[in-house]
């Protein structure tokens, strides 16, 4: 925990610095969540205020005076047009694709206006993270990114949504914490490793088996094939025509084995087993997984694929990055 | 780089706020001020970086030593305005962050002010307003959003922020405690020469002054306002001569038994600054401002030189009883020129034989004036020697101060004691406000002499060859009539009074109550106005409680109406479907906020079965248009049609 998080937890300021904990789903920024302060350029702003105060003053000089006043009640006005631009902005949490170890998590943060009112320059920012500057009108979505380095679940964490519009001399600003989780997969080895073992072998058993009860892969469609073995799903997400095959007792089956893994240390075996299940779905191939303590059945598809990473990620591992 | 995209924003800004100061600047640094905003904009406009500190750092001494080198120092408003103007241009090179820019806008709001010091008239103050809004759409710019916004839609929402300011400021203006005097001492401006009446006069002075037609003062006066015939107003009284010049002064004296006949008449009167120590107040004030200082002649002196607008209360009376004469008043009243020509002397002494008291002196001195043929004119002939003898006897033709002047020595050559009054005559009736304006051009003189029995009586000279003098104000710029003598306007009102005349009545109207309520607006009439409101407001410490009461009221007032208005949205769909809802709201069936757009139709269509339709109808349109991934081009004019036929 971070020295000024304990501070504020001391001071009892914690909703003050670092926002409430942990809030899945839509959470609308209500009054009591929204702090407004002058802002850097502000301090400025009133420092500039009693130099004409007091150089109006001096010389008696009435329009001086009107000046100053002018530029206060502008003043006024800009910091209800901050704390507007912000409160009762309704935030909720957004998908966050799974990424392999090393490219930046994506999270996305959908922003709903809720009152019908346009929203400028808002930025998102992560503690340690650049800002993310949106406008929202109606619904709106920002992009936050997080750099991953390990496998694992990622989380987004509190970050921060605050906004300086119009004038910059007040900074309205609300702490978020949506729950929102990335899953990361291993980084996967370099390219040019060993290759899977078994896949020298062809599939030319596959034939024999044609009619058997277990699935045992796709192939091309051709004219003559069952319309029942036609894998219609496929048509639907645009992989074309293909033809499911059922195998025999003779099925071919290609296990990506912990054990046969040339590498030794267990993130170097998760990477390879990961470059090798993206290999072998490259080539079209089906395929299983085997980790001690969880086995995934062969299979195909990018669901399969996912899975099977899934599994890869989160090997022996608890969450991290929480 | 987002600056340079605001670059040019700002520099119009600043070229606008710093224009006017140029009036008041050097050539060399207005000229230096425009090629230094022009090279920057230049190089941006090319893509290129601003030039580095080699050329900031040599052009900042330069500016500095040329300061010092044109003004002597940087103490006081001149230099000190030129070395902000030298150094905010020196900013302008440094452009690079967004804290730069602020810094300049922040520099520019205080170009603002230096503008202010040199003038606050209503034309300067409504362009010093744009350009607040200009300084204030630039900061409005600098904090948008990655959407492209319109310059009008900055600038609209500028405004907007200072509307919803400004009845901040007024009370602000109007309650904020006001501290008399400067806080520090600021060395004199010495530039500005004011015209006006001073404490010597020469023949001549007077007619210079009245081609003059600026503002001497305004009066505003509690009843009737006095007949133009008894309209003088009194400044100073010349009492030494030496044949030309006549010289002001205070002689110990007495005002022992004096006494006003008739109601005093009060009045306010705001002098417009004329560096002089005299207050101008009708003849003979009775009661006067605090401060100034009531002398034995009737002067109303002050300790400092009028060198701001000032408004005074006093009370004078027209008619009065004034027999106080010290010794020191005969002798100097008596005190003749060192050469007085012998035609002279006789004419005097021939009066003198042929009268019976000083009264029938007087008249006899009058009606030499309005028998002889004395020509009252603006341009009277030089008179290189004894300008008493040269004015009786050769040119005759003279303005009032000849007049008074060879009066006042012929009645001292007669034995009477007489003085020489300076001041205004007249004044010109404004019916849009309802004050009389005395110009420089109402400036004149008059004389005293001392009557036994009576005392100090007025007489004017001048009336005698040229009485409308009394009744109307000279019009100096209608020039002269044909045998050179003086126009006059017309009579006061509106009355007779030219299109273009009125014209001028009307913006001076503008002027004064600008002078009034804002210029004038000061520590003693602060007190003065909230004194009058009847809510006890006595001390400053009763305005600081007034202040902390109201602005503590309108504070939270203008932030709760900014918070509860929706802001402006840019979605055109959402802006028509405000508009529908407001329309629906008027008739009893408001929207919640949380409201979806679905199941307020349906709502709206159980309380109204009869607009059902019309609401189905625009509620699909506008969430087709807002949550659709994508809407047909049509769909928005369909909505807008929609929207605008609605009647609920």
């Amino acid at each position: 925990m971070r020295l000024r998080d304990r501070l504020a937890r001391a001071l009892g300021l914690e909703r003050f610095l670092v926002g409430e904990g942990p809030q899945p789903g839509p959470v609308e920024l209500h009054r009591r969540r929204v702090y407004i302060l002058p802002s850097r350029t502000g301090l400025g702003f009133a420092l500039l205020l009693a130099l004409l105060l007091l150089g109006a003053t001096n010389y008696g000089n009435s329009l001086g005076f009107m000046l100053t006043f002018l530029l206060f009640g502008m003043a006024w006005a800009a910091m209800h047009h901050t704390y507007r631009n912000l409160v009762r902005l309704r935030v909720q949490a957004g998908t966050a694709a799974p990424v392999f170890a090393g490219s930046p998590a994506r999270f996305l943060v959908e922003l709903d206006d809720a009152t019908g009112t346009a929203r400028h320059a808002l930025r998102l920012r992560l503690p340690d993270g650049d800002p993310v500057t949106v406008d929202v009108a109606g619904r709106d979505r920002a992009i936050l990114s997080r750099p991953t380095t390990r496998r694992g679940w990622v989380a987004l964490g509190r970050f921060t949504i605050d906004t300086v519009y119009p004038l910059g001399l007040f900074r309205a600003w609300a702490h978020v914490d949506l729950g929102q989780r990335c899953l990361v997969f291993p980084r996967p080895a370099p390219p040019g490793g060993p290759p899977p073992p078994g896949t020298a072998r062809s599939d030319r058993a596959g034939a024999a088996g044609r009619d058997g009860d277990d699935f045992s892969g796709f192939r091309a469609y051709q004219p003559g094939d069952p319309p029942r073995h036609v894998y219609w799903k496929g048509v639907a997400r645009a992989y074309g025509l293909l033809t499911k095959q059922f195998g025999g007792d003779v099925r071919e089956e290609l296990w990506l084995d912990w054990d046969q893994v040339p590498e030794s240390e267990i993130e170097a075996r998760l990477s390879r087993l990961c470059r090798w299940a993206l290999e072998t779905e490259a080539a079209g191939l089906a395929f299983g997984l085997r980790l001690p303590g969880a086995t995934v059945e062969p299979g195909h598809g990018e669901a399969h694929l996912e899975r099977c990473l899934t599994e890869l990620a989160l090997f022996r591992a608890g969450e991290t990055g929480r | 780089m987002r600056t340079a995209e605001l670059y040019p924003r700002l520099l119009a800004g600043m070229v606008l706020v710093g224009a006017p100061l140029a009036l008041h600047q050097p050539p060399w640094l207005s000229l230096g001020w425009l090629l230094i905003v022009l090279l920057p904009w230049w190089r941006l406009s090319r893509g290129r970086t601003l030039p580095g500190p080699w050329l900031r750092v040599p052009l900042a001494i330069a500016g500095l030593l040329a300061v010092l080198a044109t003004y002597g120092g940087v103490h006081g408003r001149d230099p000190g305005v030129a070395l902000l103007t030298t150094m905010i241009a020196l900013k302008l090179l440094e452009l690079r962050s967004l804290r730069d820019l602020y810094v300049t806008v922040f520099l520019g709001y205080f170009l603002v002010m230096a503008n202010l010091l040199y003038s606050q008239e209503p034309p300067m103050a409504a362009y010093l307003l744009l350009s607040v809004l200009v300084l204030t759409a630039t900061l409005v710019a600098a904090n948008r959003g990655p959407a492209r916004v319109a310059l009008r839609d900055e600038l609209r929402l500028g405004g907007k922020l200072l509307l919803q300011g400004l009845p901040i400021m007024l009370i602000l203006f109007f309650l904020f405690p006001r501290i008399e005097g400067p806080l520090w001492h600021m060395p004199e401006e010495r530039d500005q020469a004011v015209t006006g009446i001073g404490e010597e006069m020469s023949p001549g002075d007077i007619s210079r002054l009245v081609q003059d037609d600026s503002v001497a003062f305004r009066v505003t006066f509690d009843g009737a306002v006095p007949p133009p015939a008894e309209r003088y107003w009194r400044g100073p009284v010349m009492w030494f001569t030496n044949g030309r010049r006549w010289r002001a002064g205070t002689l110990p004296g007495t005002r022992g038994g004096f006494r006003g006949l008739g109601d005093p008449i009060h009045y306010d009167v705001t002098l417009e600054p004329n560096r002089q120590r005299w207050l101008f107040a009708l003849d003979l004030p009775v009661d006067i401002p605090d401060g100034a200082r009531l002398t034995d002649d009737f002067q109303v002196q002050v300790d400092n030189p009028v060198n701001e607008r000032r408004r005074y209360r006093a009370a004078s009376v027209t008619e009065y009883l004034a027999p106080g004469l010290s010794p020191a008043q005969r002798r100097s009243g008596l005190q003749l020129p060192g050469v007085v020509s012998p035609r002279v002397r006789e004419l005097a002494l021939d009066w003198r034989a042929k009268a019976a008291d000083d009264r029938a002196v007087v008249d006899l001195a009058l009606a030499h004036f309005r028998e002889q043929p004395f020509v009252y004119t603006l341009e009277p002939p030089r008179l290189p020697g004894d300008p008493i003898d040269g004015f009786l006897f050769e040119t005759r033709r003279g303005f009032c101060e000849h007049f008074a002047t060879s009066f006042t020595v012929l009645m001292r050559l007669a034995g009477i004691p007489t003085r020489v009054v300076t001041g205004y005559q007249g004044g010109q009736m404004n019916p849009f406000g309802g004050y009389l304006i005395v110009r420089q051009s109402d400036a004149h003189a008059w004389t005293e002499v001392w009557l036994p029995g009576r005392g100090w009586t007025r007489v004017d000279p001048t009336a005698a060859v040229a009485p409308e003098r009394v009744e109307r104000s000279i019009d100096a710029g209608a020039g002269l009539g044909s045998d050179g003598a003086v126009q006059f306007r017309g009579l006061g009102g509106s009355f007779g009074v030219s299109l273009g005349e009125q014209l001028q009545l009307l913006i001076d109207n503008v002027y004064a109550q600008w002078d009034l309520w804002v210029l004038g607006y000061g520590a003693a009439r602060q007190l003065e106005v909230l004194s009058q409101l009847g809510l006890g407001i006595e001390s400053w410490r009763d305005i600081t409680l007034a202040l902390a009461i109201a602005i503590g009221l309108l504070l939270p007032l203008i932030g709760w109406s900014i918070l509860r208005s929706p802001g402006r949205t840019r979605d055109p769909a959402a802006r028509l479907y405000r508009r529908f809802c407001d329309r629906l709201a008027r008739r009893g069936l408001p929207r919640a906020d949380h409201e979806p757009p679905c199941r307020f139709a349906e709502r709206v269509a159980a309380a109204r079965p009869d607009l059902a339709g019309a609401v189905g109808h625009i509620t699909a349109l506008y969430v087709g248009l807002r949550y659709a991934p994508a809407t047909r081009a049509g769909d928005l004019a369909a909505l807008r049609r929609a929207v605008r036929a609605f009647r609920a």
